[in-house]
């Protein structure tokens, strides 16, 4: 079923009484992708994974999940979709496998235990089965969190920032856990701050900026919409006028440069010595997702049909 | 049942439906697991809260009132306090265990899974049922031995037991949907739920009280849980037990219909 989106949103409207969240997104994940929804704070991006997972109600549009609606078939878009949330919530009350084995009734899986005891061996947890949630560090609160959206085994995962305030480790294992999960067939939705994890992990981006997706792209192609080659330079004395327009960041005695190929380095190191500017180190490299990112973010308002 | 939208007038009828799913069964199991692992304070503190008010009053009253009779007032006060801690406990249970959820925001779990509106009222409101019964058997256990009063119709005990329990619940659940902050919901319990249940003659027959106060007391619908709880043990009461189980049913259809329409419009929960 290559036609069924994994998620797709259609003019998916959020007002709140004071601020417009979702002002029309549309957008389709398919199925096996593994996806980024990146913006600032405020964008809309944990609206947009609350609608698609049944948490809020869209003022209008629609969601489907596997081609499920999600208000209208609850039932069968909620069992297809995992969400790990953004905020470190746990219930005091529980063990750890307890959390789990009540999860999977929610879902309706009665003995659950083989898939349970698999996915807190593949999260670290086997260990802390026993322990109560409350005496968990915040890294290990977060593996649960990820394995209660796993308990069902769910087509689609979403993961909301999932690794801020994690340390590198449990980064490092979780990551190489969620591709696993890709390969195996699963969907993945990212939203993250750090946009180095995104560029490395995501095939396919979205931003969002004031509820609305200014961007839609494959991530080389987001990549490729700036210069390919950048030089940074740090420089005493200013940056000769010619060179401005190439300006991409800008401060501090440093400047990060756009260039179209790496031959025209030459020119702009000569344009920097005849007006002066006596030039302390130099660093050649490509654009990352952070330029694309700021540059987007910074105000040109490109709509990108996918 | 693959819901295709849940609206209350619908959530009422086809409530018997959502008992057999495994939703239901496992939300509920997680509630009555959750006061349970807190017995401590979820039971044993109003068991001995109860056995306080019996000794005090049923100690300086014994003597002196005679509400039925034949009934001595220890004997008349036990099944008043057995109603009282069931009621405030089983409000207790659904109101502070919702809010809390939301408060730490673990709801998001409950909210997730594939469960329907119905199956969430339901286990809310079962388990506040079973804590309510919990703690009510539990006073009863412990204060029975001061003036064991008769069981003429155990029925009705059972009958009162449940539906007041669950009236209470449901109130529970409300107020937890309601309520943003806990001192919310303290205002809540200590405004509403407090003084009807401490008016609704658990402490005395409203038949002792001027003819103003006996009319405002027959507009509360706990005097009836009371006085029908009552009933079940001495076979006289202030009001028919019929006319009082009309009522509380009423009250309980209510009150169901108020939290199934709030949770199908998403009220606070899913916004």
């Amino acid at each position: 079923m290559p036609d069924i989106a994994a998620i797709e949103v259609t003019e998916l409207v959020k007002r709140y009484p004071r601020v417009t969240a979702l002002d029309g997104v549309s957008l389709r994940v398919e199925q096996g992708e593994f996806f980024g929804l990146l913006g600032p704070n405020g964008a809309g991006k944990t609206t947009l994974i609350s609608i698609v997972a049944g948490l809020a109600r869209a003022s209008s549009g629609r969601a489907t999940v596997m081609g499920r609606d999600v208000v209208a078939d609850y039932r069968a878009a909620r069992s297809r979709i995992g969400v790990v949330p953004q905020e470190l919530v746990f219930d005091p009350f529980f063990t750890v496998r307890e959390t789990l084995r009540f999860q999977s009734g929610y879902f309706g899986l009665r003995r659950n235990d083989d898939w349970i005891d698999e996915v807190m061996a593949n999260l670290d947890l086997t260990a802390k089965a026993q322990a109560n949630m409350r005496t968990l560090s915040g890294g290990m609160k977060r593996r649960v969190l990820v394995a209660q959206a796993l308990v069902h085994r769910p087509p689609v995962i979403v993961l909301d920032e999932p690794t801020a305030g994690v340390d590198v480790e449990l980064r490092q294992g979780l990551w190489a856990f969620i591709r696993r999960l890709n390969r195996e067939g699963h969907t993945i939705v990212l939203t993250t701050h750090y946009l180095e994890e995104a560029q490395q992990l995501c095939g396919r981006i979205g931003m969002l900026k004031g509820g609305r997706l200014i961007a839609l792209d494959r991530t080389q192609a987001l990549l490729q919409r700036l210069a390919d080659v950048q030089v940074r330079l740090r420089l005493r004395g200013t940056l000769p006028p010619a060179l401005r327009g190439r300006a991409i960041e800008q401060g501090d005695g440093r400047v990060k440069l756009r260039v179209a190929a790496a031959a025209d380095v030459e020119g702009v190191l000569a344009a920097c010595r005849e007006a002066g500017a006596a030039i302390d180190e130099v660093e050649v490299g490509h654009a990352d997702l952070e330029d694309v990112f700021m540059q987007l973010m910074a105000g040109d308002r490109q709509r990108v049909a996918a | 049942m693959n819901g295709a939208g849940a609206n209350a007038a619908e959530g009422l009828t086809a409530l018997p439906r959502a008992v057999g799913s495994a939703g239901f069964r496992t939300l509920l199991a997680k509630e009555v697991l959750r006061f349970w692992k807190v017995s401590f304070q979820t039971v044993a503190a109003p068991v001995l809260t109860g056995v306080l008010y019996l000794l005090v009053f049923g100690h300086v009253l014994e003597d002196r009132v005679e509400v039925f009779p034949g009934v001595g007032y220890t004997a008349f006060l036990i099944p008043g306090l057995v109603a009282m801690s069931l009621l405030q406990n089983a409000f207790a249970n659904s109101s502070s265990s919702l809010i809390q959820s939301k408060i730490t925001g673990n709801l998001v779990f409950v909210l997730l899974p594939p469960i329907s509106n119905r199956e969430f009222f339901l286990a809310y409101v079962t388990a506040a049922v079973v804590r309510g019964l919990v703690v009510g058997i539990g006073v009863f256990a412990v204060t029975v031995w001061f003036a064991p009063p008769p069981l003429k119709a155990p029925l009705w005990i059972a009958v009162f037991a449940v539906l007041g329990a669950a009236l209470l619940g449901v109130l529970g659940l409300i107020a937890g949907i309601v309520s943003d902050k806990f001192d919310q919901l303290a205002a809540f319990q200590n405004f509403v739920i407090m003084p009807a249940t401490f008016l609704s003659g658990v402490f005395y027959s409203v038949h002792g009280l001027p003819p103003f106060w006996q009319a405002v007391s027959h507009l509360n619908p706990f005097f009836y849980l009371i006085d029908g709880f009552r009933h079940g043990f001495f076979a006289v009461s202030d009001a028919s037990p019929w006319l009082s189980l009309a009522i509380v049913l009423a009250a309980l259809a209510a009150a169901s219909a108020v939290a199934l329409s709030m949770l199908a419009r998403g009220y606070k929960i899913r916004n």
